[in-house]
């Protein structure tokens, strides 16, 4: 077991490393072929051919691509000094650059926003995983039933319905809409954080829990009727209902087990997707996170902060990918031994 | 032990009073194309420290039938009409709790391939104490201690010690055994086998038969084995029912079918045996046609397509189901052809042959 995690890791890094070349290739291209030099972005259109000079010299982008490269990656580990000649700015391990549009270091940056994209991500999936999973179960369970095909109608409407709209729609109604239904005023003006106010973080939240919820939760409604469906056919249900274990014993433990598997691996998935930037979801919501910013930052053309976020969105993927290799380890035996 | 001799129709067969009744039982499943009729009127029979077997083509029933009687079939959309008596207990019409108490309990099945019909994911021993806990109130460990011992005495080396490994660390053999433990860990009364050596090799074919008479010996409970290897009934088995299309077609003790068969759907599958002492083209001789589908069963005798007797001196084939009814005390058929008839056609067309 352990073992095969230490494989693990040691293959994630490699992921990480590759990620982190390929996206410094873009960093170092996008420049070349847009003919928008990071340093114009600093100076300013109408800085003169010196001061951008002077600036290109004094963040390294004179430099070989190699050596650009190194110094990036060395001060992921070490910290970098930035310096415009004028002012000096310190930018400490794990240092991840530093914006030219926002002056101030990506990995403050990303620090700043994280927490809120962190509060989006994990209350959402908590409703969608426990909403999602139990709709599903109850379909496959009651299949052909009224309940099987209204709450397959809702899913569908569910991943057919985009974010924007949904969030729309409860904005409209709970926050804007008739005084009587103004549930959750406080809902999209922006992130509260909890460590300063708990109840109107949860509050403030609740809209884009549910509208976010709400279509991963179609997904994982489908997906875990099918996979419900598919092992209750399976052998092992019919031996474990021969023996006379109570429904729920064969459908929460036998069943629902083996029927996991699949929505772990989706799960890990999706949740890191959503830790590296909920985009439109935060946008809907004016929802300062990681995908606002990233989002923002393709606007701006801030290459340092879409550097930076795409490497800490790949980090985040791929230690899912291993926490969920883990987990799998862990509910099936026969992943363990071979 | 009691002849089957009752019309159908009649929901009457065996005495309930046997320890296993079954009567007139029939399973039926709705579908999209229309009723199947898997089950169709079957009864039998079976005392304790006896052994069934069933035989039969797939799809004839006959796992139908057995799940029908451990009540597998309850909660879902088949159709289930006719009588099992178990022990003096209705099971058809009653509680599906009782039946659920019953299950596993004083009846038990092992099914034919052990790998899919042990959860992957839960230890051998685990999946023995779950089945040992839910009829008894036993701890964690008596249950434990019970499970290792039931694994020792199917004959699992080292039990303690692989009764922690998951069913795909054993060998296929291994899990059978495996599974008989599970099957056999509360006394179950009544076990049903089907197809428990199927998927097994030959030589360990022959070892789970061995364990399973000698569990019977030692618990002297019921067994109904159901296969469609004939040799393996007739190891084992004291009476035999062939199913065909979802009916018994004959019905009496092994010896009696194996030696004396009327039905010639018997003859046919006694016929089809591998017979390695012929010559070559001569070894394997298939029953002509294929079994029909359940949905379309054909009319009259449901084997009058494939059966080369079909109308002979003007019996009513395909016009007329036949019965199940007494030929001599203790042996039953379902066929047209008078006694006398299939019993010279037995002895003259087929026996030479066999």
């Amino acid at each position: 077991m352990i073992r095969y995690i230490i494989r693990r890791l040691l293959g994630a890094l490699l992921v990480v490393f590759v990620i982190s070349i390929a996206t410094f290739g873009i960093y170092f291209i996008a420049p070349k072929v847009t003919g928008s030099d990071p340093s114009y972005l600093y100076v300013g259109r109408h800085g003169s051919p010196a001061q951008v000079e002077a600036v290109r010299h004094a963040f390294g982008l004179d430099q070989p691509v190699i050596k650009q490269y190194w110094t990036y990656m060395t001060g992921i580990f070490k910290g970098r000094t930035f310096t415009d000649g004028v002012s000096t700015e310190y930018c400490g391990p794990p240092c991840l650059g530093y914006s030219f549009q926002y002056q101030d270091s990506v990995t403050a940056l990303i620090k700043d926003r994280f927490p809120v994209t962190l509060s989006l991500s994990i209350g959402a999936s908590i409703m969608w995983l426990v909403g999602g999973v139990a709709v599903g179960i109850i379909s496959a369970l009651k299949r052909g039933t009224l309940i099987d095909r209204a709450s397959m109608v809702i899913a569908l409407a569910g991943v057919s319905l985009p974010v924007y709209f949904t969030g729309l729609l409860l904005l409209s109604i709970f926050t804007y809409g008739p005084p009587a239904l103004r549930w959750f005023p406080n809902a999209g003006q922006g992130y509260i954080p909890f460590t300063q106010d708990p109840w109107g973080w949860f509050t403030s939240l609740m809209l884009p829990w549910i509208s976010l919820a709400f279509l991963f939760a179609a997904l994982y409604a489908r997906l875990t009727r099918a996979s419900m469906l598919e092992t209750m056919g399976e052998d092992y249900i019919r031996t474990a209902r021969a023996k006379g274990l109570r429904s729920r014993t064969v459908v929460g433990k036998h069943a629902l087990r083996a029927a996991l598997t699949p929505i772990v691996t989706i799960f890990g998935l999706d949740l890191a997707g959503l830790l590296g930037g909920a985009i439109l979801t935060e946008y809907t919501f004016s929802l300062q996170g990681l995908g606002k910013l990233s989002i923002d930052a393709i606007a701006k053309q801030d290459l340092p902060v879409i550097m930076g976020v795409v490497i800490v969105g790949a980090l985040l993927l791929v230690v899912a990918n291993i926490v969920v290799d883990v987990l799998y380890a862990v509910i099936d035996p026969r992943v363990r031994y071979s | 032990m009691t002849a089957i001799d009752t019309p159908a129709g009649n929901v009457l067969g065996p005495p309930a009073t046997s320890f296993l009744a079954v009567r007139d039982l029939r399973v039926a499943f709705p579908t999209e194309d229309g009723l199947v009729r898997s089950v169709d009127g079957v009864s039998f029979a079976l005392e304790k420290g006896k052994t069934l077997g069933i035989v039969g083509e797939s799809g004839c029933g006959k796992s139908v039938t057995a799940q029908a009687i451990l009540g597998l079939h309850k909660g879902t959309r088949a159709q289930i009409s006719g009588e099992v008596w178990l022990n003096g207990t209705e099971l058809v019409s009653a509680d599906a709790e009782d039946v659920r108490q019953l299950r596993g309990n004083e009846m038990s099945m092992i099914f034919q391939d052990p790998l899919s019909a042990l959860h992957p994911f839960f230890s051998i021993g685990s999946q023995i104490v779950e089945a040992y806990r839910i009829h008894h109130d036993a701890s964690k460990k008596q249950s434990w201690v019970r499970a290792v011992e039931m694994l020792d005495r199917v004959g699992i080396p080292n039990a303690s010690d692989r009764a922690r490994d998951y069913p795909h660390q054993f060998s296929g053999g291994m899990r059978q055994r495996a599974m008989i433990a599970m099957a056999l860990v509360n006394d179950p009364q009544l076990l049903i086998a089907d197809e428990p050596t199927t998927a097994l090799d030959v030589t360990v074919q022959a070892q789970i038969i061995d364990l399973m008479s000698d569990l019977q010996k030692e618990f002297g409970s019921a067994i109904i084995i159901i296969t469609h290897d004939l040799g393996v009934v007739a190891e084992i088995a004291d009476h035999v029912m062939v199913m065909y299309a979802g009916r018994g077609v004959e019905y009496s003790t092994a010896d009696e079918v194996f030696y004396r068969p009327e039905h010639p759907y018997t003859w046919g599958l006694l016929s089809s045996v591998t017979r390695l002492d012929r010559v070559r083209e001569d070894r394997l001789r298939p029953i002509p046609g294929t079994p029909p589908s359940l949905l379309n069963v054909p009319k009259g005798c449901a084997f009058n397509p494939r059966c080369t007797y079909r109308g002979t001196g003007g019996i009513p084939c395909t016009s007329e189901r036949p019965e199940l009814v007494a030929t001599t005390p203790g042996h039953t058929v379902a066929c047209h052809m008078p006694a006398e008839v299939r019993r010279a056609a037995f002895l003259g067309d087929i026996k030479p042959t066999l």
